[in-house]
């Protein structure tokens, strides 16, 4: 098998791509920003030339689009120039929704893996369960998440948890479906061999359903993990955004702050790519250990 | 009639009906059959004879809708609970994450041996089947032919005196096979276990048993039982034998009597 060179295989197609969408960006901040350019020139009674025009659109403070230039500075801004236990910190804000994120995911993969087994191993809760499970994912989750904190907020549960259990709400449905898959997966055959060792439903399940589901895990995992985030973004949005990316967003949508929300979604995007990836490199070293072929 | 508690295996008047969306299918009808202790027996027969639902049968993993077994006295059932057999299927079924080692380790475990017990016994196993040295191995690294051998070396692990085979070696090649049926042959000789044999291989099934249950289907019924005159020690080279032969032929009138070339 030929071994992958990082520069040729990794590193060439991805940054062409960027490149490109940078690119188009640029083309697209131009005319998306051009408008509001000409009005001003012309409720000053001038003309604009056309390299003012292109210096313009990617200098204003409130763009239609603002340029990928403006959002890296506005991320080194907000993230190396401030403390970052600031408000005004990018970092800061990112804490508050990854520590929501990570509480949420852990109990939303927790409470999937507790529902994959009792319906692997129980037909009332295969027959009762799988439908609600399947049900609740059809419920737009902006109609739902008001609603957890409102009523969280009602009982007096307050700050990071009701955050969380929209993680949660979200996250555990990857984790249920391909686990109950996962814990299926041994092949009949494996199944008889623990039936002639007359070995104990435990035992099977340890020995044989459990490991044979390691794959279905982490790739349920690494969907999960993503959508958490989407979870305890939503999360904030309506608790009168106070602090996390959720709410540097809604600001930014109050004030025009353009700049500031495509740095909160970079900060997002970046945020969930890290996930993803230590949920893969944890995947790796799972199936390594496992003996998996490399 | 009922059944010998002396014997490993006893049958009477067996039948076991599958109820399908096509309506019953007959796996087995009034198989009457004896293993006795030390016996290498084994079924041979056409897709469809019933000769692995018979071994499935014994090993508790389908319940019979008529008649009477009992496995070493007992019912099929009582025998699994006592751990009386193990069972070698069609392909090796090694967990993939698991060692070789590990691999024979796991009725062992289940079982409930202790650590010393389990070292002592894998080591004792991987040298029955020639597997020596290959303990770390997982089973990718191996061939399908030392796989198969694992397996036999996981069934071998514990003290069963039963060892049910349900064609092991069929989806190996035939160099591969002639092998481990001489080597299964010796581990046969060295070990004393009672052997049920299932095979769709005429060659295989005169040169392994002591006895051969020739089997056929629709019903899925024993149309006879032949007892090999052929002697305990058994080199390749006697399959060229006219004794070797003359039992061949038998099996093959048994099969052709059993209406199982037809259609």
């Amino acid at each position: 098998m030929r071994q992958d060179s990082f520069l040729k295989d990794k590193l060439l197609p991805i940054s062409t791509v960027v490149i490109l969408l940078i690119a188009i960006w640029y083309v697209a901040t131009v005319f998306l920003n051009a408008p509001f350019e000409r009005d001003t020139a012309a409720r000053a009674g001038t003309e604009i030339a056309f390299s003012d025009l292109l210096k313009n659109t990617m200098a204003q403070e409130r763009p239609v689009l603002p340029a990928p230039h403006q959002v890296i500075a506005e991320i080194w801004d907000t993230t190396a120039n401030k403390a970052i236990t600031s408000k005004r910190s990018l970092v800061y804000h990112a804490w508050i929704t990854l520590s929501a994120t990570l509480f949420g995911f852990g109990i939303g993969a927790a409470l999937g893996i507790l529902l994959a087994v009792g319906i692997v191993h129980n037909r009332a809760m295969d027959r009762s369960l799988m439908p609600w499970v399947i049900a609740s994912q059809t419920i737009p989750i902006l109609a739902i998440a008001p609603m957890i904190i409102v009523v969280l907020n009602a009982i007096g549960i307050a700050g990071l948890l009701p955050k969380a259990l929209i993680s949660t709400y979200l996250s555990f449905f990857p984790v249920v479906v391909g686990m109950v898959k996962g814990l299926r997966s041994p092949e009949t055959i494996q199944l008889d061999l623990m039936h002639t060792y007359n070995a104990s439903p435990a035992q099977t399940f340890w020995k044989l359903r459990w490991p044979s589901s390691m794959p279905y895990l982490f790739t349920s995992l690494k969907v999960a993990v993503a959508i958490s985030l989407v979870g305890a973004i939503v999360g904030e949005l309506p608790t009168g955004a106070v602090a996390g990316l959720g709410a540097r967003l809604l600001a930014g949508s109050y004030y025009g702050q353009t700049v500031q929300i495509w740095a909160a979604l970079f900060m997002a995007a970046a945020l969930a790519a890290v996930l993803v990836m230590i949920v893969g490199l944890a995947h790796s070293a799972v199936l390594k250990r496992m003996g998996a072929r490399p | 009639m009922t059944s010998n508690p002396a014997s490993v295996v006893s049958a009477r008047n067996l039948g076991l009906t599958f109820e399908t969306s096509d309506g019953p299918v007959n796996a087995l009808t009034g198989v009457n059959l004896d293993v006795a202790k030390g016996d290498f027996v084994s079924f041979i027969g056409p897709s469809g004879c019933g000769k692995t639902t018979f071994l499935r049968v014994i090993a508790d993993l389908e319940k019979p809708t008529a008649g009477s077994i009992t496995v070493n006295g007992m019912t099929p059932e009582e025998a699994r609970r006592h751990r009386a057999y193990g069972y070698v299927f069609q392909t090796a079924a090694l967990y993939p994450w698991r060692t070789i080692e590990k691999n024979i380790a796991l009725p062992l475990e289940i079982m409930g041996y202790s650590r010393d017990e389990q070292r002592a016994r894998i080591e004792r196993t991987l040298e029955l089947v020639n597997l020596s040295g290959f303990g770390k191995k997982y089973p990718w690294q191996l061939s399908g032919g030392m796989q198969q051998r694992a397996s036999i070396a996981r069934a071998l692990a514990f003290d069963a005196d039963l060892l049910l085979m349900d064609e092991p070696f069929g989806a190996l090649d035939e160099i591969v096979r002639d092998h481990l049926n001489e080597q299964l042959l010796k581990l046969w000789a060295r070990t004393d276990k009672t052997i049920c044999f299932v095979t769709h291989s005429i060659p295989e099934a005169v040169y392994l048993s002591t006895r051969i249950v020739v089997m056929s289907p629709r019903p899925g019924r024993v149309t006879d039982v032949i007892e090999s005159t052929l002697p305990k020690e058994r080199p390749l080279g006697i399959r060229e034998t006219p004794e070797f032969l003359e039992i061949a032929h038998r099996v093959r009138e048994g099969l052709r009597a059993g209406h199982s070339y037809d259609e």
